[in-house]
């Protein structure tokens, strides 16, 4: 076999490489898992599960788990299933993806394309907000969303997530907006464009790839969050993170394993689906967290 | 450009404009973040208990703090669980990526499934892991009706073993993304050396061990960075596998602020507890944001 040209192949026997399918294979295997197990338990009747046999495919298939975990599961007080919970996180998640996200291209604009005096600086205080341990604001911020009458509240939530998530988008439009020419933007100064339309029009136009890392990060953040959900939502606001906690920790009763399942794939459908249509960008945007950029 | 003291409103105000966008930004920072940090480590040498109060007891939440049999607990479990966690998610990085890179069929399907792990929530994937590992219903009971019949595997039942079963389930959920970060890296080295050093006759091993990796060292630095961060941070996993259980077995410090905080009334504990979980991020994130910094003008 000869030296690849793209890739840093090794020169392999057919045993080695039967080896490395295998380690492949065998891996791809642990990463599914969790995920069929959940898939598999969620469309059986609660018996079959009792019954031992989590690997084996149901005898006889339903959807009813699905509907009682979406409908009707008894979730704290009420039996409300999990729905009213997935539009609360969807009220939250929203305008925090789009607030922090125009904010990141905004901030990241300013700091490549009007450099003043310390931005290095104000940059890096920036980027180390990233990194805090959550656990270091919640008490203040919990004494914080009292004082501005949002405790509990999905706008508190929304607050919380955009002042935590600004730190992420400003580094992902920075990295990217140091690299844009910055010829164009002094030639467009010198047609006379302001401040704003310089963005409008010349930045904001070639930003797509960058936005959509920026939201499919924040996106996912945000809906997977649980700390910040758990100390500051009220019953009215908690996320659907929380909600499938409460609904899978509870001590009461016979556990419904299925509708457990049930209830966790519905949770974790909107970023898996982000994942598989936008994978790509996914990756990106991991890699971009990863500070190199 | 330096403004003349007769320039005209809408000179100056261009001139501040990208300075105010801004500050709304840089306030929110400053307040939410270090105005935050400054008032909680205030908080941690004061006597407050279920709410915030100001009577300063100097080092006394410290002293209280380290004498805890659970903060030991849970600091021994951070220790063993970072140990464990940074490396093996290393190491099968690497060696996953390392495989995946020999011109393997199917690799961008390969990635997906390595990789989805990262884009769900551990309260999500909790659910199942904590179901499988379970010796009721979970891995052990099917074994045992498989006909292996002395099957054991009840670690998440065990004190001395519980905590291992959380860096399983961690390690299930990073070392894919650890594996495209390196992949990334091997990616990015030069083919001609590596074709040089092939023909002058170096074996597939030490291709290995001294060209490729060596130039990984980015590659490394990042994914020790963040796996460290995350490893400090993790919550939502030890609250959804195990509730910290069994006892105290797999309570970390994240946990354990948690609860001193919201429900045993112990603020001034949790906030020093608190402290020292920010000073240990500090301690990896300052250098390495510096070096990125500098390296970056």
């Amino acid at each position: 076999m000869s030296v690849a040209s793209q890739d840093t192949a090794i020169r392999t026997g057919r045993v080695m490489r039967t080896l490395i399918y295998l380690v492949l294979l065998l891996f791809a295997l642990f990463y599914m898992l969790p995920l069929y197990v959940m898939v598999i338990n969620s469309v059986k009747p609660l018996d079959e599960i009792t019954g031992g046999g989590m690997m084996n495919l149901p005898q006889v298939f339903t959807l009813e788990p699905w509907a009682k975990a979406w409908s009707s599961a008894q979730i704290g007080v009420q039996p409300t299933g999990l729905s009213p919970y997935f539009w609360n996180s969807i009220k939250m998640v929203v305008p925090a993806v789009a607030i922090s996200t125009v904010l990141g291209a905004l901030n990241g604009y300013v700091l490549t394309k009007w450099r003043f005096k310390y931005d290095t600086i104000l940059f890096g205080l920036i980027l180390f907000a990233c990194f805090i341990p959550f656990q270091i604001v919640l008490i203040p911020m919990a004494k914080m969303l009292g004082l501005m009458g949002l405790a509990g509240t999905t706008w508190g939530l929304v607050l919380v997530h955009v002042v935590y998530g600004i730190g992420f988008t400003t580094l992902y439009f920075r990295n990217y907006y140091a690299v844009f020419p910055t010829e164009l933007i002094r030639a467009a100064q010198i047609d006379g464009a302001g401040f704003f339309q310089i963005f409008w029009r010349i930045l904001l136009p070639s930003s797509g790839p960058i936005a959509v890392v920026s939201v499919i990060w924040q996106f996912t953040n945000i809906w997977n969050d649980f700390l910040f959900g758990a100390s500051f939502a009220g019953a009215d606001s908690q996320p659907m993170t929380v909600a499938l906690n409460n609904l899978v920790q509870a001590s009461h009763g016979v556990k419904e394993y299925n509708v457990h399942f049930a209830g966790a794939i519905l949770a974790a459908l909107p970023t898996l689906l982000v994942y598989i249509v936008a994978g790509r960008y996914f990756v990106r945007g991991l890699m971009a967290g990863s500070v190199k950029g | 450009m330096p403004l003349s003291a007769n320039a005209d409103f809408k000179t100056r105000f261009q001139h501040w404009l990208p300075k105010l966008v801004l500050s709304p930004s840089l306030a929110m920072v400053l307040v939410f973040v270090y105005g935050f940090i400054l008032f909680s480590v205030y908080l941690s040498f004061t006597d407050s208990r279920l709410l915030p109060s100001f009577g300063w007891v100097g080092w006394e939440n410290y002293s209280k703090l380290w004498r805890l049999s659970h903060w030991e607990t849970s600091i021994t479990n951070m220790g063993i669980f970072a140990a464990l966690y940074i490396g093996i998610c290393t190491v099968l990085g690497l060696g996953l990526a390392i495989f995946l890179d020999q011109k393997i069929r199917g690799e961008g399907m390969i990635r997906t499934i390595y990789l989805y792990p990262m884009a769900l929530s551990f309260i999500v994937t909790g659910t199942a892991w904590k179901w499988f590992l379970d010796p009721g219903i979970g891995l052990e009971n099917v074994m045992q009706s498989w006909g292996w019949t002395s099957f054991e595997f009840d670690w998440i039942k065990n004190r001395d073993f519980a905590i291992y079963t959380v860096v399983l389930a961690a390690v299930w959920q990073t070392s894919g993304f650890v594996m495209a970060m390196f992949l990334a890296g091997l990616r990015g080295i030069d083919n001609e050396i590596l074709k040089a050093a092939q023909m002058d006759g170096a074996s597939n091993w030490n291709l290995y061990r001294r060209i490729i990796i060596p130039q990984l060292r980015p590659a490394f630095l990042s994914a020790f960075v963040i796996l460290s961060h995350l490893a400090i941070k993790t919550f939502d996993l030890v609250i959804a596998l195990t509730g910290g259980g069994p006892g105290r077995a797999t309570e970390l410090p994240a946990t354990f602020m948690y609860s001193y905080t919201f429900s045993r009334n112990q603020m001034g504990i949790g906030a020093a507890s608190a402290t020292i979980m920010l000073m240990t991020i500090a301690a990896i994130m300052i250098p390495y944001l510096y070096a990125e910094l500098r390296e970056k003008n």
